[in-house]
């Protein structure tokens, strides 16, 4: 464990160095590192760790194997440095303690982390228990695994399972193999297969038919540990009639090195189901040179299986280094619903290339797409999208809107739309428009009183306003701020 | 209250103003007239602190403070405000949002509370209701889609929502309508004919003047104040226009 005090250490040092990073710090929690490198050992070692039965750890091993044969993907628009796999952890957890009866039981180290993250008051009246605070259960993953699940009881009530993928293995195995790896096949990408081989932890809601979940699911990722790639790994399956709102909370303590961070998300919407997916990214963005930060490869794709069902994602994506993001649907049923709302902000030397597949193989199935792609500084900001009709989906409607804002001259802006439509009664309509910050517009907002940064805030918030009102309220308060944050520094 | 020597201003590397002085008093209100392009906006420009309208020479102090050493919201914060000649679009934010964010700025800058939603919708209906706009007007976004008169109308909303010292009103009255040239009008003198303030009205017309009877009226021309003068020197303004002042 010494090792493990040196690794906090050199952590809570990096959190120091660097001050003007908002959540740049590290927790003092032991942790319990697999060994360095990729290996099946590797593979192995976190199923036993989490004592998985057999038919997961082939699974694994199954995908292991098929990442072994996968080149790393052509980077498009980024530009990533080769990223060895061997030098990097696996496998992190807070020291091993007994299942937690309630909230009291958590460390209060973990609380505290919680504060930091600024996590909403609503909610942290709802962790200390606070009489009549608003609901919303937190499922904390901290670092790799599970350490805290609120309301547990009150979903089950309900009947909704809300557990640790982790747990959900063990207890739900049919649920959990019946859709595992259904969305995502574990060959769709090199990151997704990587994912499979060793998916730490995450989170597995099943929402049964007719079911509203009475509150809004939340999980806060937070990577913690040095040198760690974290794989998360959630599966969200909303059965018949069934409603969810999830949100997706991170943010990331300082580093110097390069943290690859390579989740899968699956969401399986069957008969008029519905499932709400809102993210808030603010992982470490490296430092105004460019150096550090998180590397953020993830495959997140849902499945409209039913009729009529819908999902909706709305991300607000601020931090990492380099993003690589396209949360998907495939929208089988007839008549079911596609929407994605994204607002990416880079600054520095952030790229983040991001955004949507719409595959329309049902009938009258529709989408909508809107994306704000703001890039300040020397930043980089694309948005890729597909938007594809099968031959025999008749009355396809798609509407995409792609806005790109500008801050300064050294900043790119990328609109790539794909657009592939096999049925000639579909209805695609594509928009896109790029503009700049106005200097009359900056100087307007501080001749009555905000100065540049809060001018710029404001303006970018108005810009990105029609995806910030799909976020749920609490979130939304947020991730304006987080926009004004990511962007400080960017003018004067 | 306002101090203006010698002041020399460049736009571009232009130079723009040449040498401008101008006393303002509280209590008192000045219109300044002139030829289009005499450097009018450019002062008001210069006095509001906009980046890239730069200051060669000469000073400006606002109640005794190096006003040209101030950033721009510093300055509103002291009780500067600036009526555009052309309000600037902000689309996706709200007037209300707008307005209550950049007065909660200004009061923080002074040491003051913020003030609750609830307060700064009161103020805010009152002093819509005294430039008659409609209160939806102020939940749109900042002159996205408003016509050259409501635009104008809102740039006096906001004046009277910040409720400042001094304010520099540039060509205000274009573009509105009879009707509404009097409620503008009417809006200025309750708003800022009060003790402790003072306003500057750039116009061309006298008939602003006839709503807002100024104390003192300046000709500027070339980057310079060339004739100071009472009410009278609008009206001989009009008849003559500024060929034989300017001479
Ligand atoms: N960015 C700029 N670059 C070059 N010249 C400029 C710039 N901005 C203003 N000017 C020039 O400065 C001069 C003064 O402009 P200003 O807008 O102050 O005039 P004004 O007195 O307000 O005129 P008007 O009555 O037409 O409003 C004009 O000749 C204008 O062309
Ligand atoms: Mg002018």
């Amino acid at each position: 464990m010494d090792d493990v005090k040196i690794k906090d250490q050199a952590a809570h040092d990096a959190a120091a160095k660097v001050a003007d990073y908002e959540h740049g710090w590290s927790a003092d929690i032991e942790t319990d590192f697999a060994p360095k490198g990729l290996t099946e050992d590797t593979v192995r070692f976190i199923s036993a760790k989490k004592n998985e039965p057999d038919w997961m750890l082939d699974w694994r091993l199954n995908a292991f194997r098929h990442w072994q044969t996968m080149e790393t993907p052509d980077w498009a628009k980024l530009n990533v440095p080769p990223i060895d796999y061997q030098d990097a952890y696996y496998y992190a957890a807070p020291k091993p303690k007994p299942k937690l009866g309630s909230l009291d039981e958590v460390d209060p180290e973990i609380l505290e982390v919680y504060k930091k993250l600024g996590i909403p008051i609503e909610e942290q009246k709802v962790l200390a228990g606070v009489e009549g605070a608003r609901r919303v259960a937190v499922d904390a993953v901290f670092d790799s695994v599970s350490v805290a699940t609120t309301f547990r009881e009150e979903l089950k009530r309900a009947g909704v399972i809300f557990l640790s993928i982790s747990e959900a293995i063990r207890e739900y195995p049919d649920l959990v193999k019946k859709w595992l790896g259904k969305v995502v096949p574990m060959h769709d990408n090199y990151f997704a297969a990587l994912n499979c081989a060793v998916f730490s932890d995450g989170t597995f809601v099943y929402v049964p038919e007719g079911v509203r979940c009475p509150m809004e699911l939340s999980t806060y990722f937070r990577i913690n540990a040095e040198n760690t790639g974290q794989f998360e790994r959630t599966l969200i399956i909303a059965d018949k009639g069934a409603y969810v709102s999830y949100l997706e909370g991170c943010t990331a303590p300082m580093r110097d090195e390069n943290q690859l961070h390579a989740a899968v998300v699956e969401l399986v919407t069957l008969d008029d189901a519905e499932i709400k997916y809102s993210t808030v990214q603010n992982w470490y963005p490296g430092n105004a040179d460019g150096l550090g930060g998180i590397y953020n490869f993830v495959t997140k794709r849902a499945l409209c299986q039913g009729k009529r069902s819908k999902v909706s994602w709305t991300q607000v994506e601020t931090g990492s280094a380099v993003t690589w993001k396209y949360p998907s649907c495939v929208l089988n049923g007839d008549d079911s619903v596609g929407e994605f709302y994204s607002v990416a902000v880079t600054n520095n030397y952030q790229q983040a290339d991001t955004g949507t597949k719409m595959i329309h193989n049902g009938k009258r199935t529709r989408s909508t797409i809107v994306s704000k792609g703001i890039s300040a500084g020397k930043s980089n900001n694309t948005y890729r999208g597909i938007v594809r009709v099968a031959p025999n989906a008749e009355g396809v409607r798609n509407f995409t809107q792609c806005d790109s804002l500008l801050l300064g001259s050294l900043s790119g802006a990328h609109t790539v739309p794909y657009i592939e439509v096999r049925n000639p009664t579909a209805t695609v309509e594509h928009e896109a428009t790029t503009s700049k910050i106005s200097d009359d517009q900056l100087f307007y907002a501080m001749q009555r009183g905000l100065d540049a940064e809060e001018a710029v805030a404001l303006i970018v918030n108005g810009f990105a306003k029609e995806v910030l009102q799909q976020l749920p309220m609490e979130f939304a308060v947020e991730a304006q701020k987080l926009l004004g944050i990511s962007l400080e520094g960017s003018v004067g | 209250m306002l101090k203006i020597e010698n002041l020399h201003a460049t736009v571009a590397a232009k130079p723009i103003l040449k040498g401008l002085s101008l006393t303002i008093n509280a209590g008192e209100i000045h219109a300044i007239m002139g030829p289009n392009g005499a450097g009018k906006s450019t002062l008001s420009y210069v006095l509001g602190g906009r980046p890239g309208y730069e200051v060669t020479d000469g000073s400006a102090t606002f109640d005794g403070a190096d006003l040209l050493d101030m950033e721009p919201h510093q300055r509103a914060a002291a009780g500067l405000f600036l009526g555009f000649q052309y309000p600037v679009e902000i689309p996706g934010v709200s007037n209300v949002q707008f307005l209550r964010e950049a007065l909660n700025a200004q009061r923080r800058g002074r040491g003051e509370e913020p003030l609750s939603g609830g307060e700064f919708l009161k103020v805010a209906r009152e002093k819509a209701a005294l430039l008659k706009m409609d209160m939806d007007m102020l939940k749109r976004s900042v002159n996205v889609g408003f016509s050259g008169g409501e635009k104008k109308r809102n740039e006096m909303v906001q004046m009277g929502i910040i409720d400042p010292k001094l304010a520099i009103l540039d060509e205000t009255d274009s573009g509105l309508d009879i009707d509404a040239l009097r409620t503008v009008g009417d809006g200025i003198n309750t708003i800022m004919r009060r003790p402790g303030k003072a306003v500057l009205l750039i116009t061309h017309y006298q008939r602003l003047l006839d709503y807002v009877q100024p104390d003192f009226v300046h000709v500027l021309a070339a980057g310079r104040i060339v004739k100071s003068g009472g009410p009278e020197l609008a009206r001989e303004l009009e008849e003559h226009g500024y060929a034989e002042i300017a001479a």
